[in-house]
């Protein structure tokens, strides 16, 4: 078990190494740097362009440097939790980014936990009454879950608390909260917010979660034990809850993996039409006026939350089935 | 016993005897097995009534991008400047009570100074009647170039001369929505089908590669895969085509943006091909093949690709909803592609406001060809996916 967490944990690291020179590409690849976009915008308004303090910054993000030395810079930097500067913002990156990170934590979080809540009943009603109108009705508006783009979701849900109940659903939390800092009240109206961007974001999850768990079960449950177990007169309850149900549950860890991109995706783009205080609408703006430091940082962050959640997957996987606690690694 | 009572009569079979009857088999039967892999699975397929209606739809649908001109009632880019955020205008049939051939009403316009916004009433005064397969030049945005080849101006459906026909409303601008609908499929449906074939071309490759090979390549091949797919798709797709130039031309834009769509999609393809290639390797029939001779060659040919591309169509088809959707999110985020060039990501790039979307609601309308379209995906490739394997 041990060897297993050491050789998971040690794998990380290339990925890590990876995700981030690609990330480093990325921000790399549109022509031109900030800078360049800044001057020009700056004289074509007439303005002065500050030379001392161009200067400074040119040296202190090595942008004469080559490209791997300002990569490098970068990676140094980031581990030691120097994630750059942030040109339109003119503040350190670790500044602006603030709470962002930690809602956008919050909200992956809660969608995961959502989704887990409403797959496991369904699933499992699904495959024991299957064929059934219940198993039907329920596969039919999860097929639709599926296929609804959830930014559409989003769009059509905002519009009609608008006209039925004249809300606005955006935000994350009241207004008069926005700049306080964190109290019991706070908390109490982000749990009151966070439900539309939950349902919005976790809808197609839960679909998908809800199909593989009634594929498992019903696999389990067709296999010989449990028709033995039923044929010596075990109560059917136990004999649904005590191994079938227990190994199909195997898709609730191991698909975090799957589930956390899908859900970062979805989060980024849901929280521009909410307009959520996370990483997605900032996001957006860094990408669209090349503030590459500041764009860079969100994705790196947002990789690396993916990662360490499947790492997290991967451990509590190898405690809970033997199988792969022995076999040394999961198989795909 | 001397009442005879008839003996029964001796049955003797006249048929010749045959001595395999036991083992002939019906014609229905002979047809079942001989016919060939594909006849099996358009059986299996023709019997998922979901996937045959979705089929057709998706047929209908894409068949309407080859004609959209024809079957829009305006151009594309024809402005109404007197008519801006029209509502849908209602067809109707009924006119103080006499049945009449299908029109709709002209279109009386106040400007609401409180709440700043176009007020539409119907004039009843006016009955303007639609004209159907007409050929008529006689209204603003009537002819077009079609496919950029030659000018026409035959519409299947028409408004009167002098009267209006916003089935779907109108935008900001006083463009007809119904007709820039049926124009965005044209960008929006085929988005996926260039992505897609980008798509499969890496992923045969890749996939072929790391699955003949195995061994180093293939550990490479999987960290790589693993590598990507550890990424959240959004996040990635908005950085690659925030990186792309603002100078270029929309026809360049389109076709960067599908070449990112493609290129972030194999993994998945490239996974399924690998897997199915290492699995087939070990069935019997291969090996049958192998023992009565034939080389790596005709092994490969004959008998892996026909097996695994069937399965190979079927996840190609279940992921061009993703490419619609990825084209319609970065479209909309404005990051995809930018106007003159319409898809239904465009359109929907109008709808961002909710302050807009709840005064003009109908701005949301090309969300319905979106959903639609990436369902009919759905459940069609589901099909696909179950009919791939017709000997199960």
């Amino acid at each position: 078990m041990l060897t297993y967490v050491v050789r998971r944990i040690l794998t990380m690291i290339p990925t890590l190494l990876a995700i981030s020179a690609i990330v480093f590409v990325i921000i790399q690849l549109p022509p031109g740097d900030y800078f360049t976009s800044l001057v020009n915008e700056l004289q074509s308004r007439g303005e002065s362009v500050d030379a001392a303090k161009l200067a400074f910054l040119k040296e202190q993000y090595g942008f004469d440097k080559p490209v791997y030395l300002q990569y490098f810079h970068w990676l140094v930097g980031m581990l030691n939790g120097d994630f750059g500067y942030s040109f339109e913002h003119d503040q350190p990156v670790s500044a602006v980014v603030g709470d962002r990170l930690f809602f956008t934590f919050i909200v992956s979080f809660t969608t995961i936990i959502f989704t887990w809540a409403v797959a496991f009943p369904i699933g499992v009603y699904s495959a024991v009454r299957q064929y059934s109108v219940g198993d039907y009705g329920l596969t039919f508006i999860g097929f639709i879950g599926l296929a609804t783009p959830n930014f559409l979701l989003a769009l059509v849900l905002q519009y009609l608390a608008h006209i039925w109940f004249d809300v606005s659903i955006g935000g994350l939390v009241d207004p008069e909260f926005v700049d306080e800092p964190w109290s019991w009240a706070k908390a109490v109206s982000v749990m009151q917010h966070i439900w539309i961007p939950v349902i919005v974001i976790g809808t197609a999850g839960t679909a998908g979660m809800i199909r593989r768990l009634r594929a498992n079960l019903l696999d389990e449950l067709s296999k010989q034990y449990v028709i033995t177990a039923r044929a010596k007169g075990l109560h059917p309850m136990k004999a649904l809850l005590k191994y079938p149900l227990r190994s199909a549950l195997n898709p609730f860890i191991a698909d975090i993996g799957i589930l956390l991109p899908q859900i970062i995706s979805g989060a980024a783009i849901v929280s521009v039409i909410l307009s959520l205080p996370t990483t997605g609408p900032m996001l957006l703006r860094a990408l669209q006026s090349q503030d590459m430091y500041l764009a860079g940082s969100f994705l790196m962050f947002l990789a690396t939350l993916t990662v360490i959640g499947t790492l997290l997957s991967d451990l509590a996987l190898a405690v809970l089935d033997p199988r792969i606690r022995l076999s040394g690694g999961r198989q795909r | 016993m001397t009442d005879a009572s008839p003996p029964i009569p001796h049955f003797v079979n006249k048929a010749p005897f045959d001595a395999n009857e036991s083992k002939s088999i019906t014609e229905e039967q002979r047809q079942y097995y001989l016919a060939s892999q594909w006849q099996l699975m358009w059986w299996k397929l023709r019997r998922h009534r979901l996937a045959v209606i979705s089929g057709i739809f998706l047929a209908v649908t894409y068949s309407t991008i080859l004609v959209s001109e024809a079957l829009a009632p305006y151009d594309l880019h024809t402005r109404h400047t007197e008519y801006l955020f029209a509502p849908p205008q209602k067809v109707r049939v009924l006119h103080e009570g006499s049945l009449q051939r299908p029109f709709v009403y002209g279109l009386k316009v106040d400007l609401d100074l409180t709440a700043l916004r176009w007020v539409y009433t119907d004039d009843r005064s006016q009955r303007f009647p639609i004209r159907f397969f007409c050929s008529g030049k006689d209204y603003p945005g009537a002819t077009y170039e079609f496919w950029n080849l030659f000018e026409g101006s035959f519409h299947l459906v028409c408004p009167s001369p002098g009267g209006q026909l916003f089935l779907l409303g109108t935008d900001r601008l006083g463009r007809d929505m119904f007709s820039r609908i049926l124009y965005g499929a044209r960008i929006s449906l085929t988005v996926g089908l260039i992505g897609i074939m980008i798509s499969i071309f890496l992923g045969i490759i890749i996939g072929g590669v790391a699955g003949y090979y195995g061994g180093l390549v293939d550990s490479i091949v999987q960290r790589t895969i693993e590598i990507i797919r550890s990424f959240p798709e959004l996040p990635l797709w908005m950085a690659l085509s925030a990186a792309l130039p603002v100078t270029w031309s929309p026809v360049a834009v389109f076709l960067g943006i599908t070449v990112i769509l493609g290129l972030l999609d194999w993994p998945g393809l490239a996974r399924a091909v690998r897997s199915k290639l290492l699995a087939l390797r070990e069935e019997d029939f291969c090996l049958a093949a192998e023992l009565m001779g034939a080389p790596p060659k005709r092994v490969i040919a004959r008998h892996l690709l026909p097996s695994f591309m069937s399965h190979l169509i079927a996840s190609a088809t279940l992921s061009i909803p993703g490419m619609i959707l990825a084209e319609t999110a970065l479209s909309f985020l404005g990051l995809g592609l930018r106007p003159p060039i319409t898809s239904w990501g465009v359109l929907l790039n109008e709808a961002q406001n909710i302050n807009v979307v709840a005064l003009y609601p109908w701005l949301m309308l090309p969300v319905l060809p979106v959903i639609l379209v990436v369902l009919a995906f759905q459940f069609f490739g589901d099909g696909l996916r179950d009919a791939a394997d017709p000997y199960k």
